[in-house]
This record gives structure tokens, C-alpha cells and sequence, in this order.
């Protein structure tokens, strides 16, 4: 085959795994990463990653077998990846008023290096397309890599796992529960006033026994918190520790109580917000896959 | 060892039931006791939480 189809090949792989990272690259509500010089880094490495996917086709049918050495270099600059992300998230969290945490940090980082992995893996399969079979079919391949790359992306919600429910708050003397589960003790009749006044509470049911596990994990909790207090508000300031939303735990079967101090008081859509919360990856636990449970092989 | 949370002050009217290291605030009545857990909460950036009537302390989280 001459350098002329290569070239073509490459450009093929290059487009189709620039424009997985391109679709893939969204910002929410967690407004990250922000417009503009966030988004033109992760379109630079993007296509960083579609070019190495892209040239390892024709280096390895040009029996260049070394030339896939650099797709090590890749691993590493992909790693790099996650370690910017983490550490920009964790620097920027110290500000946050009810931060991240490092469990749903992890998640975002990790999934910013597992996207490029994605863009590579996509150019690479286009390349191999266009070198076999012609243009036709590698424009068909790069449109399904990219809609598995999507469907890679959607991890599972919290409305998966948990029946969520409103529930009253009170105070009992200085303690404040929601539902029957304590969450802290207020002292000052002017807070309890304010909690009372501007604090929503829910209950989290688990649907199963692995699911008890995951949504006990503090990473899972803290995210609830701070997907909701950016989605709706929250009514805290930098000085005022004691209006702080807060999860607690039923321990008798291991309900979630769920105390935030929203701004926009909207029952129905603090549980939208809630049941969009994603169950982070490092917080799921599958204690009813343990095989010693199972009677299998130890 | 680090200590994670600690008392920063006592608010009492009950002075017989306090003592130890953190600063003590006696105060005379449930009105002055009211006042003082709120501006201390305010000015320590701690959670005034109440032990019982009488006891107020802050706490740093």
C-alpha cells in the first residue's frame, strides 16, 4: 500500500477519534471542565490520542513493530491525565462550600483518562477499517466506535439503587433528626429556627444488600451532597458551620437520612437532583458476588 | 495523633458542672446564655451545640 492511502487512513482514524472526545467532552451541571481553555486541552490530548491510535495500523503493516512502543507513551500520557484532573479538582475543592470529595474526584479523573483510551481505541479501529475494507466502512465503524464510546460513558444513577422519599425534619432538644435518623445536635434555638425554616430532608432506601454497602461508602454520601447543593443552592456561608447539609446513616437497615439546605425549595426536583447523583465506581461494593458466599472455589 | 475536633469554649450558668482546659463563659441567664453561644458561634466559626439547658459548648469540625 502507498504513503498516499496511509495518509488518508490516518486522517480517517485522526477525525473519527477527535470527534468521540469532541462528543464525549460535555459540561454539566458539575461545570467541568469549564468553557473554553478546558475544553481546548481536552481536545488537544484528544487528538493526541486519535493520532497514536490512528498510526499504529500502518507502523505495525509496515512491519515496524517497535513503533507500537509508543503507544506506552500513551499509557503514561494518559495517566498524566488523571493526575492533572485529580489534582485540579482537590486544589479547587478547598473553596468549594460543600465540597467534591475525593471518591467522586477519583471518579471525573478517572473517567478523563478512560475517554482518551476510548478516542484511541476508536481511531485505531477506523484506521483498520479504512486499510481493509475502503472509506465506505470506516466512516461505519467510526460512527459505531463512537456510539459505544457513548454508551461507555453512562454509568448508573442513584434512582437505580434507592427509593427516595421526603421526609420531615425535627428537633428533639438540641437534636436533629430526619425521619427517625439523628443527624447533629444544634444548640442555638436561632439555627434550629433556620434549619427548620430552610432544610429539606429525604430518606434513601436501598433496593438490595450490595447496594447498602455502596451507599454507606462517605465518597457516595459526600457527592450526593454536593451534586445537590450545586444543582439547587445551598443556604450556607463560609462562617456559619452549623448550617452544614449532612448524611447520616440508619445503622438497624442502613437507610440513608439526608439533611440539605437548599435554595430552591422544590421537593419533586431535589429528588430528580438526588436520583441523577451517579454511583460512583470506587464507592460500589458486590458483597453478594463474594464466592466463598457463594459455595464456590475460595 | 490528629485531634479532628475540639472544644474551643464552655457557656454555662451552671459553673459547678464545668471546668478543665477550654475557655468558660458563666453567664446569668438563659437569655445571656442564648447570646453568647451565638456570637461565639459566629466569631470562632464553630457549632454552638447544647449538652443541656445550662451547657453550651463550641466545637470546632
Amino acid at each position: 500500500m502507498g504513503i498516499e492511502s496511509y495518509l488518508q487512513a490516518i486522517l480517517f482514524g485522526v477525525v473519527a477519534g477527535t470527534l468521540a472526545r469532541l462528543i464525549t467532552l460535555r459540561s454539566d451541571y458539575r461545570q467541568y471542565p469549564t468553557y473554553l481553555h478546558g475544553r481546548i486541552i481536552h481536545l488537544s490530548l484528544g487528538f493526541i490520542a486519535a493520532s497514536l491510535g490512528a498510526l499504529a495500523i500502518p507502523a505495525l503493516l509496515e512491519m515496524e513493530f517497535t513503533a507500537v512502543t509508543f503507544l506506552t507513551v500513551a499509557a503514561t500520557q494518559f495517566r498524566d491525565v488523571r493526575n492533572m484532573e485529580r489534582n485540579t479538582l482537590t486544589e479547587l475543592d478547598q473553596f468549594e462550600l460543600v465540597p467534591r470529595g475525593s471518591t467522586y474526584i477519583e471518579g471525573i479523573a478517572i473517567s478523563f483518562e478512560g475517554r482518551n483510551y476510548l478516542v484511541m481505541f476508536a481511531a485505531f479501529l477506523t484506521t483498520l477499517a479504512y486499510i481493509t475494507w475502503g472509506w465506505f466502512p470506516s466512516t461505519v465503524v467510526g460512527v459505531l466506535t463512537i456510539v459505544a464510546a457513548l454508551s461507555f460513558m453512562s454509568g448508573s444513577a442513584l434512582r437505580d439503587i434507592v427509593e427516595i422519599e421526603e421526609s420531615d425534619i425535627s428537633f428533639d432538644e438540641a437534636g436533629l433528626y430526619v425521619d427517625n435518623i439523628y443527624i447533629m445536635n444544634i444548640g442555638i434555638e436561632e439555627r434550629q429556627e433556620e434549619i427548620l425554616k430552610y432544610g429539606m430532608g429525604f430518606i434513601l432506601k436501598p433496593k438490595n444488600i450490595n447496594v447498602i454497602t455502596t451507599i454507606s461508602n462517605l465518597g457516595q454520601q459526600q457527592a450526593i451532597l454536593h451534586d445537590a447543593s450545586a444543582t439547587l443552592g445551598v443556604y450556607k456561608d463560609s462562617g456559619t458551620p452549623a448550617l452544614t447539609p449532612l448524611i447520616k446513616r440508619d445503622l438497624d437497615d442502613g437507610r440513608l437520612g439526608v439533611f440539605i439546605l437548599p435554595l430552591v425549595r422544590d421537593p419533586e426536583l431535589a429528588k430528580k437532583v438526588i436520583g441523577s447523583v451517579p454511583v460512583l465506581e470506587n464507592a460500589i461494593k458486590m458483597p453478594s458476588e463474594a464466592t466463598f458466599l457463594k459455595g464456590g472455589k475460595k | 495523633m490528629i485531634v479532628e475536633k475540639a472544644i474551643l469554649a464552655i457557656i454555662t450558668t451552671k459553673e459547678e458542672q464545668v471546668g478543665g482546659g477550654a475557655p468558660i463563659f458563666i453567664c446569668t441567664s438563659n437569655e445571656e446564655l442564648q447570646l453568647f453561644s451565638t456570637n461565639l458561634e459566629a466569631i470562632m466559626d464553630g457549632i454552638a451545640h447544647r449538652l443541656s439547658d445550662e451547657v453550651y459548648i463550641i466545637v470546632k469540625h
